[in-house]
Parts: structure tokens; C-alpha cells; sequence
């Protein structure tokens, strides 16, 4: 079983049921895009905006309390996007760039981080869920072996949303960046200024969370 | 991080490993007890595999695209600042 992971790969049966999205990579600004936006190109602004303007209200949104000061915080970093360009020197990726000033200017706008929120679950599983042996109590669905149906992305996309926004707004972010995004961990650390070490911590609990969201809804379809 | 002192690691053990397992975090010895676990056990197999999917589903989140409206004003506020 356990010969069919790399570590870092994906799930072998998986990849035909889940349209795999684009890498960031994919998706960043080029050089040619980068050339059209210091030259003032209006529709190249438009695209970055349709791009990014719903993940960066998402990414805001875990920072300040209301979507109202969000959105103020994404129009300043349009603005800030604009004014810096011609400072920008492709040492990060642009996304990584662009996330830096959103995270600085919904940081400054109101911030609404507990450093430690007591609501975070110290366990990736309840505990309740194992025996004395501190093994599995009762068997772990295979997901995999479910229908087709189940696992169609798309299908699944508001339950993740609704699940992303019950996170606590630090794992929010982390996971927002990391698999939602698709950020490497250096990225994401440079984007929120935290550790690796820290960073990690947040990811997993965060993805834990969201499992057992998914795990409580898998067995009501 | 967990530190793992006996050979063996148990299911609620290893459940706390796994993003460290997956972000390559864990030293060498720590890494083959985990693959050992998983080797033995399906449960932790197939608990992997779900944390896998979460991940894979999170990165498949429709971006609600943008109305009209909303493109049209960041087009006139661009305007501006372009003005300025």
C-alpha cells in the first residue's frame, strides 16, 4: 500500500478523477505581461485583476473583519501593484509579490489575528476516534474507492469554500496559499512572514481541519 | 514536531506526521518508521490518502469570476491613476 506514495507525489488512482489546476508557474505573470503592465496596458491590468482579484479578496477577507475592508485592502494593492512595477524585479515570483503587499496592506488595514486562538484543535483526529492502543478504533474510508460522483471537484468546490472560511484565520491563510494558490512553503512564508516551522504547524491543522469537514459530508452523500 | 523515541509509531501518532511526511520534514529515521507504518496499516493508508484529496480538492476551487461590474470600476479606477 504504502509503496504506491513519493513523498511530494500524488495519489496514484486519484489524478483521473481531479482535474489537476494549473501550477502557479502557469499562471504567473510572464516577462511579456510584466512589460505590458510598466507600459501601462490597460487590458493587461484587466486580466492580472480577473486573475487575482477573488483570491486576494479571499486572502484579505482572513485578515480584516468585514468584505468591505477587504475589498479596500485589494484596490490598495491594485494601486500599490501599479506604483511599485517599475520596482519590481522578478527576484519572487509576482504572485509572491503581489500577495506581500496585499498581506501588508490588509495587516495594516485591521487586523483581526489571535495569536493564540484557543478554538484551534491541538489534534489532527479527535482522539475519541482511537482505541487505548492509540490505534484506529473503527476503519478508515477509502475515499478513493468511492464513485466518481464523489469525488468530482467541481461538486466538492462549495463545501471546501465554506469549510476554508471556518478555519481559523491564521491556518486560512496558510492553506489559502499553500493549496489553494499552489505556493511553494518559501512563498507562502515570504507572503505572511512567518517560519517554515510555523508555517507547517498552521498547514496541518489547518488541512486536518478540512478533512474531517470533508469526512462528515463524504458519508451524507 | 513529535519526536519518535520507540521503533514503532501508532495510528494517533502518525496522523500528527503526516504534513510533516509530506513536506519531506521528517529525518531519514523518522521517515522510514512512518512508510513502515503505513505499510502495515491501511487505516493510516487510506487516512493519508484523504488528507491527499483534501489537498487535491482545496486546489480545484472554482475562482467565482468576476461580474462586469466589478472589472469596469477597477478599469476606471486604473484610469485614474493612470492619469495621475
Amino acid at each position: 500500500m504504502a509503496g504506491n506514495y513519493a513523498v511530494n507525489g500524488r495519489p496514484e488512482g486519484a489524478g483521473f478523477l481531479l482535474r489537476w489546476r494549473p501550477t502557479l508557474r502557469a499562471v504567473d505573470a510572464d516577462v511579456e505581461m510584466l512589460a505590458l503592465l510598466r507600459d501601462g496596458d490597460e487590458e493587461a491590468f484587466v486580466s492580472l485583476v480577473s486573475r487575482y482579484q477573488q483570491p486576494m479578496l479571499r486572502l484579505a477577507r482572513s485578515f480584516v473583519p468585514s468584505q468591505a475592508v477587504a475589498e479596500e485592502a485589494v484596490q490598495d494593492t491594485w494601486l500599490g501593484m501599479v506604483r511599485g512595477i517599475e520596482r519590481f524585479e522578478g527576484r519572487s515570483s509576482f504572485k509572491t509579490w503581489l500577495f506581500r503587499i496585499l498581506v501588508n496592506r490588509a495587516r495594516s488595514a485591521g487586523t483581526r489575528e489571535h495569536p493564540a486562538a484557543p478554538t484551534e484543535p491541538l489534534h489532527a483526529v479527535d482522539p475519541a476516534r482511537f482505541n487505548d492502543q492509540g490505534q484506529w478504533a473503527d476503519p478508515v474510508d477509502r475515499w478513493i474507492e468511492e464513485s466518481e460522483q464523489r469525488l468530482d471537484a467541481a461538486a466538492w468546490s462549495p463545501v471546501l469554500k465554506a469549510a476554508l472560511e471556518d478555519l481559523p484565520p491564521r491556518q486560512r491563510q496558510v492553506v489559502l496559499l499553500r493549496d489553494v494558490e499552489g505556493l511553494s512553503n518559501e512563498e507562502a512564508c515570504a507572503v505572511l512572514g512567518i517560519s517554515v516551522g510555523n508555517q507547517r504547524v498552521l498547514l496541518h491543522r489547518g488541512r486536518s481541519q478540512l478533512r474531517e469537514i470533508l469526512e462528515s459530508k463524504m458519508g451524507k452523500r | 514536531m513529535l519526536s519518535l523515541r520507540h521503533k514503532d509509531i501508532v495510528c494517533q501518532q502518525a496522523v500528527e506526521l503526516v504534513t510533516d511526511y509530506l513536506e519531506g520534514a521528517l529525518s531519514r529515521r523518522d521517515r522510514r518508521r512512518f512508510e513502515a507504518h503505513l505499510r502495515a496499516c491501511p487505516n493510516c493508508t487510506a487516512y493519508v490518502e484523504q488528507i491527499r484529496i483534501t489537498i487535491l480538492l482545496a486546489g480545484a476551487i472554482d475562482a467565482e469570476d468576476l461580474t462586469p461590474k466589478a472589472r469596469e470600476e477597477l478599469r476606471d479606477l486604473y484610469r485614474g491613476w493612470r492619469r495621475e
